[in-house]
């Protein structure tokens, strides 16, 4: 028989060094699903309920009433105009950044990093001063007929401008950290810049790039700040889904305000998803930062 | 096809990588660049290929200036020493890629496909047409970018470090490979690398570069037996050295005649240079040079001895084999049978 050992002697348990007592790691992990499922959860179904709150036929109306159909279609607009401008700067900055030596080089990068650290409203502020009607170019555009601020070019520019980080930041990274290596090949083999581009730069980065565009695409639409101060608010013609579910909200009509929200948050879910589904699947070709 | 660097001068930012380089490679010939890192020897093999610009000189492929031409002109293979192999494409798409983008007489697929198997055959990967790089061994790599490299039929073939990334023994059977391959295809090839074993086993001729400059060119004999600076002298092979005087045609130590005549060498200080092994051990102590054993370690079959010679106790390195009596000695006496002075720098 073996022996009993006395009940108040415990065995010594080896505890890892970095590991906190149970009690701590779950007080920890509720701390952190409660924060988030306040804060990030809770406000997104709430979005939804109000959006169904008077049913689908409410919400549906809400949709395919003229202004909010506006709304849409100019979100797209800007969307389908800045996203590919981004891709192509993006690409570009990250080309130069990431292949060259060149003086100047730290200072494109923090440039790059600008709209991250403004303020959206001052991004939007600038083109006002840039373009409105009291600054040097405001006069000579007028008088030439040619329509910046509270027309779609100004809600262009300002999505642009707060949306430029995004693929260039993905992609510096990654082709920092890939080299020039494999150009260096393609090119002793005989292929031309571009050749080298189309077949060996971009199969090399077209995650690290798809990923940028999604994040990109996802701002581009959701972007409020900056538009709201270049836009004018004028229905039907300058109101791009966030203006308008703002202005819908103000006028107490909520049901509106979320049906156009909703969709603003099912694209945030969508994006999500695709985001996860890419850092999983290909997690080892997208740039290790995550710096936003 | 032969090459020609003439007066080569390249200099980065704030660092000259070479200066005055000058070098005759002969049509077919095998040639190493050997040296330690920072000697210039990538460099050198870069600018041959054209993906870096000679500040001042030129490089001439047989009787025509390339410096004015570019990568693509030059049609050079280069094989990369982290073999730099597309990794979305498959291996005979790897393979096919200089074909493919030929703007003039590119051939049809059908044919760009049989080349590639071809060339498989040739670096014995037979069959291993659809796996992508990522599915190979490193060694398995390294012949897929030759493959590559030989399938645009290229006038120079240069490697630069092959087989730096791979583990002894695939480098040691991937070298007697790219000998057959070499003598099998004639292509003029240079390669680079800091392992003199792979250097003076494969190359025809090697290009001993320190410091931006050439040393020495030479067979893997002449480089071993008649080194002509002390850097080749110490970097090739071991060398042992001790600090000597030479006055009326004889060689001391102190205010000892060591028996070696040095009827050509000015009087004066000099570096008395030799092999640790390649020394006759005497008894006695006239006409020798004669210490105390400081350190003894063995390794495999010989005795590796340090020896404090002199009043100034100048250590120096001595192989003995351990069968011999002297192995077992604490004072020892001996004297090179060949050795090389050279004037004591400064």
């Amino acid at each position: 028989m073996a022996e009993a050992k006395p009940a108040t002697v415990r065995q010594p348990r080896f505890r890892s060094a970095v590991t906190e007592t149970r009690p701590a790691r779950y007080m920890l992990m509720a701390i952190a699903f409660l924060f988030l499922g306040i804060f990030l959860v809770l406000p997104l179904v709430v979005v939804f309920i109000e959006a169904f709150q008077k049913g689908t036929g409410a919400f549906v109306d809400a949709l395919i009433d003229p202004d909010a159909m506006a709304a849409i279609r100019l979100t797209l607009l800007v969307a389908a105009i800045s996203v590919p401008a981004n891709l192509v700067f993006g690409i570009t900055a990250a080309w130069a950044i990431a292949k060259f030596e060149f003086k100047g080089k730290a200072f494109l990068i923090t440039l790059i990093d600008l709209p991250f650290s403004v303020s959206p409203v001052i991004s939007g502020l600038v083109y006002v001063l840039l373009f409105g009607a009291g600054s040097l170019l405001g006069p000579w555009l007028k008088a030439h007929g040619v329509e910046i601020l509270f027309a779609v070019p100004g809600i262009v520019l300002a999505t642009v401008f707060v949306t430029f980080p995004f693929v260039a930041r993905e992609l510096i990274p990654l082709m920092q950290e890939q080299g020039t290596g494999d150009e260096e090949a393609a090119i002793s083999l005989g292929a031309s810049g571009w050749q080298t581009f189309w077949f060996v730069t971009l199969p090399n980065i077209k995650w690290g790039l798809l990923y940028g565009v999604l994040l990109c695409n996802a701002r581009a639409m959701g972007e409020f700040g900056a538009v709201s101060v270049v836009s004018g608010h004028i229905r039907g013609l300058t109101n791009t889904m966030p203006l308008h579910v703002e202005i819908l909200y103000n006028e107490y009509n909520a049901v509106g305000a979320f049906a156009v929200a909703s969709l603003l948050a099912g694209l945030a879910l969508v994006t999500l998803v695709l985001k996860t589904l890419l850092e999983i699947r290909y997690g080892a070709e997208i740039a290790a930062t995550r710096g936003h | 096809m032969e090459v020609r660097v003439a007066h080569v001068r390249k200099e980065f930012d704030r660092f000259t990588a070479l200066r005055d380089v000058s070098l005759d490679i002969r049509s077919g010939e095998l040639i190493a660049l050997l040296g330690p890192s920072g000697s210039g020897k990538t460099t050198l093999l870069r600018l041959i290929a054209g993906l870096e610009r000679p500040t001042k000189g030129a490089i001439f492929f047989g009787d025509e200036d390339a410096s004015l031409k570019t990568v693509q002109e030059r049609n050079v293979g280069f094989v990369f020493q982290h073999y730099a192999l597309f990794r979305h494409m498959t291996v005979a798409e790897n393979i096919g890629f200089g074909l493919k983008v030929r703007r003039h007489n590119r051939p049809p697929d059908a044919e760009i496909r049989r080349r590639a198997s071809e060339l498989l055959d040739l670096v014995q990967l037979t069959g291993l047409e659809k796996r992508y790089p990522a599915q190979l061994s490193g060694g398995q790599r390294q012949r897929v970018a030759l493959a590559r490299a030989l399938a645009i039929e290229p006038r120079v073939l240069l490697l630069d470090e092959p087989f730096g990334a791979l583990d002894a023994q695939v480098r040691r059977e991937l070298r007697r490979w790219l000998r057959e391959i070499h003598d099998k295809t004639g292509h003029t090839t240079v390669f680079v690398t800091h392992d003199q074993e792979e250097a003076l086993e494969l190359a025809d001729r090697v290009v001993v570069m320190s410091q931006g400059r050439i040393e020495q060119v030479g067979t893997a004999d002449d480089v071993y037996d008649t080194p002509n600076s002390p850097f080749v002298f110490s970097f090739i092979g071991e060398s042992s050295m001790l600090p000597v005087k030479v006055e009326k045609g004889e060689v001391w130590i102190a205010d000892r005649a060591i028996g070696i005549a040095a009827p050509d060498t000015p009087d004066g200080e000099a570096v008395l240079y030799f092999r640790p092994h390649d020394i006759e051990l005497l008894e006695g102590s006239g006409g020798c040079i004669a210490g105390t054993v400081a350190a003894s370690r063995r390794v495999a079959g010989t005795r590796h001895v340090e020896l404090e010679v002199g009043g100034d106790r100048q250590r120096v390195e001595l192989e003995i084999p351990t069968s011999h009596p002297a192995s077992e000695k604490t004072r020892i006496a001996f004297r090179p049978k060949k050795w090389k002075l050279f004037p004591a720098a400064g």
